[in-house]
């Protein structure tokens, strides 16, 4: 369980914006910094949470993952191999042991395949399987394993035949077609409904458990995140900025932006309606061609002083127990939450103010 | 609290004629909404709600077709009004509406003064000035700067988009404003944000709000009272407190979809599920349309069609468990 399978040092992936004439003369360039020296490491069966809004690189990340973008910067090791720029049979190997399940179901399988299809490509492009009865076997196997069952009955259906919820069963079914060790699955239940996401996830989990698959769990929700992960990463403009154990990250959040996702979470509660919600942060995200200098978090930051953003950019640092943040605050924000907790308990106060 | 009704709907009936069949996508719903409050509508996809809500304004989307039932307004059926009447007294005068993924129903080609100032024109006669101002009023209620006026959706982020669609919903000063999904296309941060937003109008200008979406979790946050659609019908209809409250919801279907809820703040093993898909509304199931999928069904389930009926003051349940007869 220990031995990392999956490590990213630094990884970093530039998007070069197109320039004017002028620019060019100037030899100006600008980038869009969607990935920007994130580092991790996932062991082998652990699901590992990416979380953060749109645009913050967690897409990206994996894209970089599965190799389907060229690395600007930085490593990727797989199994301990160095996967940063393979190329050929080690492209294809490296794609055989990855796997992606994207966010809509629909749109990325072809809506003229059958399911048989669809799960036969994977084999064909590698080359997998001695003869079409090996391949079948596999297939039909591949469906029961996702409960798809009977698979005689789902071979033949075209995607649009099944439900959102079956959808995601035969996307992951495709994944899992190649016998990959890491699955990078890019906002899997989004797009399904609450009745059924968990049913998705629990068959996700239970397929983990028994083919012993690392999964790498990319998604904006973090109630299904905590759920769902072992570990989570928070990120923000392209960088990690916490990371830890899902419990630890989401119950003692240090990084205010991290505090700040966690406020604005709706849960179904009673006695919230006249509340108006406290979200500690300001102003919108910006743009990830102009980065903020220092702390990139420090224009949104309630906590933010001076040192913020003269000093260079805060490092992720380990506090104990595998958590980590980047924020040059982390302890005086720890005394101040333990403090408003505290009170909160005794006076039974809520930190939201009534309205009417 | 005795509040005044603004909104009745009894026993609306839209169908959408397919050549597949008649869907039955709303099937005889009676509810009303109340003067200033918030009346929360959830449901999974497919299950009516969003159909529903064209429906108040009188619009169905075609194939559908308005085929029964009253929408009173006021006490006045605006099912029997001619299309002219609904455009002068209904439609954005009383309700309104701020559609699903509203934020790309600007268009791109015109500033946001061009489209706002269209709606005014069509509804109010007033000057050049008289129309700014007051865009500009609507604009800063909504918490956005003047010079958005002047702007492009594209020079706006979602959540200002969003801002700018629900400013328009208001601006006539309407009675009730739905909003269908207004929230689930933006980010957890904003989506705050917008939600914070709308309670504090709902407290400023006494409107009425219709809040469409099919997370349980975001009505616990903004509606006073609950109403949870299955198939075309409502199965539940409660105060938020009898929804979300300590003893929980009366029917299996609002309480194992609030089981599926996921809490941020507790370590959750198993998650539970409802089995099986909502049924196909051309051939719904015979008696109560949940009891495929519902753990407790019983004999009756199977064979009568259950009633919404009064549980408790203020708590309608379509259940034939809740019933004590």
């Amino acid at each position: 369980m220990s031995e990392p399978i999956l490590v990213a040092e630094n990884l970093t992936k530039w998007f070069p914006v197109k320039r004017l004439v002028s620019q060019v003369l100037r030899g100006e360039r600008t980038w869009v910094r969607a990935v920007d020296g994130v580092s991790f490491s996932i062991n082998k069966g652990e699901i590992f949470g990416l979380v953060g809004e749109s645009g913050c690189g967690k897409t990206t990340t994996g894209k970089l993952i599965m190799k389907l973008l060229e690395i600007t910067d930085g490593h990727l090791h797989l199994n301990g191999e160095d996967v940063t720029h393979v190329r050929g049979r080690a492209l294809a190997k490296h794609r055989r042991s990855v796997q992606m399940i994207f966010q809509d179901p629909y749109s990325s399988m072809n809506p003229r395949f059958t399911i048989r299809d669809v799960l036969m490509e994977p084999l064909e492009i590698h080359k997998v399987g001695k003869d079409m009865k090996e391949r079948n076997a596999w297939v039909s196997e591949i469906l029961n394993e996702v409960k798809l069952s009977p698979p005689e009955e789902f071979l033949v259906r075209h995607p649009h035949m099944l439900s959102g919820g079956q959808r995601q069963r035969a996307a992951t079914a495709r994944t899992l077609m190649l016998n990959p060790s890491v699955i990078v699955a890019d906002e899997p239940v989004s797009m399904i409904d609450l009745s059924t996401r968990a049913e998705i996830l629990h068959m996700m989990r239970q397929l983990q458990r028994e083919l012993g698959l690392t999964y790498i769990y990319i998604t904006h929700d973090l109630s299904t995140a905590r759920y769902f992960a072992d570990r989570l990463a928070v990120m923000y403009l392209g960088k990690i900025i916490e990371m830890g154990p899902a419990g630890t990250v989401i119950d003692r959040c240090l990084h205010p932006y991290t505090q700040a996702l966690i406020g604005a979470v709706c849960e179904p509660v009673s006695g919230k309606v006249n509340q108006i919600k406290d979200v500690p942060i300001k102003g919108e995200i910006p743009a990830a061609t102009n980065i903020p200098p220092g702390c990139r978090f420090h224009p949104r930051c309630l906590y933010a002083v001076n040192e913020c953003w003269e000093n260079v950019e805060p490092k992720l640092v380990d506090i104990g127990g595998g958590h980590m943040v980047a924020c040059r605050r982390h302890e005086e924000i720890e005394r101040i939450g333990a403090a408003a907790r505290t009170s909160e308990a005794s006076l039974g106060l809520r930190r939201s103010t009534r309205i009417s | 609290m005795a509040m005044e009704r603004v909104l009745e709907v009894k026993d609306l009936e839209l169908h959408y004629f397919t050549r597949k069949g008649v869907v039955r996508a709303v099937d005889k719903i009676t509810f009303d909404v109340r003067q200033g409050e918030t009346l929360g509508v959830v449901g999974e996809s497919g299950c009516g709600k969003t159909t529903m809500g064209t429906a108040l304004l009188n619009m169905p989307t075609p194939p559908g077709r308005i085929v029964g039932g009253q929408i009173l307004l006021d006490g006045l059926d605006t099912l029997k009004m001619s299309e002219q009447e609904i455009r002068r007294r209904v439609r954005w005068e009383s309700i309104s509406m701020v559609f699903q993924g509203a934020m790309n129903c600007l268009t791109p080609v015109y500033t946001i003064e061009r489209q706002m100032k269209e709606t005014l024109q069509q509804h109010r006669e007033m000057s050049k000035e008289e129309a700014k101002t007051r865009m500009k009023n609507y604009l800063n209620l909504v918490g956005l700067p003047d010079d958005v006026l002047r702007r492009y959706p594209h020079e706006l982020s979602g959540g200002m988009k969003q801002r700018v669609v629900i400013a328009m919903a208001l601006f006539l000063e309407p009675r009730v404003v739905i909003c269908d999904e207004p929230t689930t296309a933006l980010d957890v941060v904003v989506q705050a944000q917008v939600i914070n937003l709308l309670k504090d109008l709902k407290a400023q200008m006494n409107v009425s709000f219709i809040f469409i979406t099919h997370d349980l979790s975001i009505e616990a946050e903004v509606s006073d009272r609950i109403m949870v659609m299955y198939a075309g019908q409502i199965s539940e209809l409660g105060t938020s407190e009898q929804i979300f409250g300590p003893q929980g919801p009366a029917h299996p279907y609002t309480q194992r979809l609030l089981a599926a809820t996921p809490l941020l703040h507790q370590e959750v093993t198993e998650l539970a599920f409802i089995p099986g898909t909502p049924p196909d509304l051309v051939d719904p199931p015979a008696g109560c349309r949940f009891h495929p999928r519902c753990h407790v069904v019983m004999d009756r389930c199977l064979r009568d069609e259950v009633p919404l009926r009064e549980i408790e003051p203020d708590h309608m349940v379509a259940c034939w468990r809740c019933f004590h007869e």
